[in-house]
């Protein structure tokens, strides 16, 4: 776990590889493609590439009317303006029809640092988890992007994929067993869970070591799939350890913490805390604004270590 | 061509058959827009029945409608369960609870719905998505796109309208139902649009105009806009609201409202029919 690659740039090149295997496969952008990296797809394939100019609306709205017509629209913008400006045609349209449209929310979380609290994504999960049939798909590193990329291809219907700006270490070998739904246990441990989706996986790796130090045995799953969740793993997590962890680069409430607490309430209650971001950020670098936020391996840790404690 | 004589009082006669069904069914459940299902019956009802080469619902190939403007589900109903895409009888069963026709159009219970509608400025754009598609995919299907005057002050309308003069798939055609008058009032109390033509030709559209319940002349305007292929192309149809029923002409009132019975009696005079038909 040392090699730093861009999520966007694994991102490009998946959508390229896609584009040679699948000619149904077209990709539209709201002006942000040398950002998102869908220009990757647009040099390689401009017939099928649509960049329609600053019209989130517009773009996602011609996504379903590709997608009615039998082919695959990759959507391309950042993550708050898919949940902000575009919400209309994903709910009315995407998601009532159930259209085969995979939305691509480039730059979520605080990954667009120095733009500011305008152009960070706190609340898209919470929309799009609430959304009937969408699936939602929050990547961790390189590998994993192109894993997700080509699963949401060959699943029919629409998924929300949660990308991020940001060089993250890469966590998974090229033949890691990527499937929606299926959380992914990286390290075993029985004195809590530590459930992580996105950027925060290598943060709960982290912090999993800082604890281990300390003789404490942290399970750590990367959740990318936040709906349909892992019931099955959040389960085994909550009977193995008895206490659960969330993190996640998101609102506290609404995202990954709040679904795992929705599954276990009302299957095996056990403490749960949820570490997520608390109010809208600042620009800054993006290490920084995390640690400010709280979201930094330590801060996971000491915060694990907190939970284990007898009440 | 234009259309025959004897053709065009066919599909009049159909209309008039369209609109006394509404009006009976819209009675009958109490709820429903009766207006601008009214001023776009000519409208739908020739794509529908003389335009568009729909051979079944879902066919790949075929022609596709986009009701931007949702709320005239009732009239696209009609014009379905006239080609046969599910039995005349269930039209009874609008709006109610367990039904396939829904308040606004849904594609994925209604045979023959080629997309969702109801919020609305979003069906242009889903129009033009289908017609790139097509052109992709190097089928000669046309897309046609039917919108509300009231909707276009809706900004989605004017960003997919960029779009389609950049894009230009060649088979799209847009059509203004331009009845003027909105659920608060009319266009010009409400929002005005001033000069439309001109609006659509600075966003680089041809535009043609026509009486929207001329039949022989929406018709042309249809073919005429077939042959254009330099630029997308917008057929502003002059309608009127509530058309052929005295007292629902032209009255925002009657964008959504239920009928009486002493309303439906009149209306049932006015259109040759009779109340307990």
């Amino acid at each position: 776990m040392s090699e730093k690659i861009a999520i966007r740039d694994a991102f490009g090149a998946a959508l390229k590889k896609l584009g040679e295997q699948n000619e149904k496969v077209v990709v539209l952008d709201a002006d942000v493609g040398s950002s998102s990296k869908s220009i990757v797809f647009g040099k390689a394939f401009p017939e099928r590439y649509f960049n329609v100019g600053i019209a989130e609306l517009n773009m996602t709205a011609m996504s379903a009317g590709f997608a009615l017509s039998g082919m695959i629209p990759f959507v391309n913008t950042f993550a708050t303006f898919i949940t902000t400006r575009a919400l209309d045609p994903v709910v009315s349209l995407i998601a009532y029809d159930h259209l085969n449209v995979k939305l691509c929310g480039a730059y979520s979380g605080l990954s667009d640092s120095y733009d500011g609290a305008s152009h960070h994504s706190l609340t898209d999960i919470a929309c799009v988890r609430s959304l009937p049939g969408m699936t939602v798909i929050v990547v961790s590193d390189a590998v994993e992007t192109e894993k997700a990329v080509f699963a949401a291809t060959k699943l029919n219907g629409p998924v929300y994929l949660r990308l991020s700006r940001a060089p993250v270490p890469v966590i998974y070998p090229q033949d890691m067993d990527f499937k929606i739904g299926k959380g992914i246990v990286l390290r075993e441990g029985s004195d809590i869970a530590i459930l992580a989706t996105g950027y925060m996986v290598h943060k709960a790796l982290d912090a999993a070591k800082i604890l281990e130090a300390k003789g404490i045995q942290a399970r750590v799953a990367d959740i990318h799939t936040i709906r349909p969740i892992d019931r099955k793993l959040l389960l085994e997590s909550a009977k193995k350890c008895g206490r659960i962890l969330t993190v996640e680069e998101h609102h506290k409430d609404g995202g990954l913490g709040s679904s795992v607490c929705e599954v276990l309430s009302e299957t095996c209650p056990v403490p749960v805390c949820r570490m997520g971001i608390e109010d809208f950020s600042e620009s800054g670098d993006y290490e920084q604004i995390l640690k400010k936020a709280g979201l930094d391996s330590e801060t996971i840790a000491a915060k694990a270590e907190m939970l284990i404690q007898p009440f | 061509m234009g259309l025959s004589e004897e053709r065009v009082r066919e599909l009049s006669a159909l209309c008039l058959s369209f609109r006394r069904e509404l009006i009976r069914i819209l009675h009958t459940i109490q709820t429903g827009h009766p207006g601008g299902s009214l001023s776009a019956t000519e409208i739908i009802t020739t794509l529908y029945q003389e335009k568009m080469s729909v051979p079944s619902a879902g066919d790949p190939d075929r022609d596709r409608f986009v009701l931007s403007k949702g709320h005239a589900a009732p009239m696209l109903y009609l014009n379905l369960a006239e080609k046969g895409f599910f039995p005349k009888e269930d039209l009874a069963t609008l709006r109610q609870a367990g039904s396939f026709l829904q308040g606004h159009p849904c594609a994925h219970k209604t045979p023959g719905v080629d997309v969702s509608s109801g919020p609305l400025g979003l069906g242009l754009s889903v129009g033009l998505g289908m017609a790139l598609s097509g052109k992709l995919q190097k089928k000669d299907y046309t897309v046609y796109v039917l919108l509300g005057d009231g909707e276009l002050q809706e900004g989605g309308c004017w960003e997919a309208a960029m779009a389609a003069a950049k894009y230009d798939p060649g088979n799209l055609i847009a059509i203004v139902d331009h009845n003027g008058v909105q659920l608060d009032g009319t266009n010009d109390e409400i929002m005005p649009l001033f000069d439309l033509a001109a609006k659509f030709r600075s966003f680089h559209w041809e535009v043609l105009t026509c009486n929207g319940h001329d039949i022989a002349a929406f018709s042309d305007a249809v073919d005429r806009a077939k042959t254009i292929k330099e630029k997308p192309v917008v057929i502003i149809c002059e309608t009127v609201k509530g058309k052929g029923i005295s007292f629902m002409e032209g009255k925002n009132t009657w964008h959504g409202k239920p009928i009486s019975d002493e309303d439906y009696q009149l209306a049932m005079e006015q259109l040759g029919g009779t109340a307990d038909e």
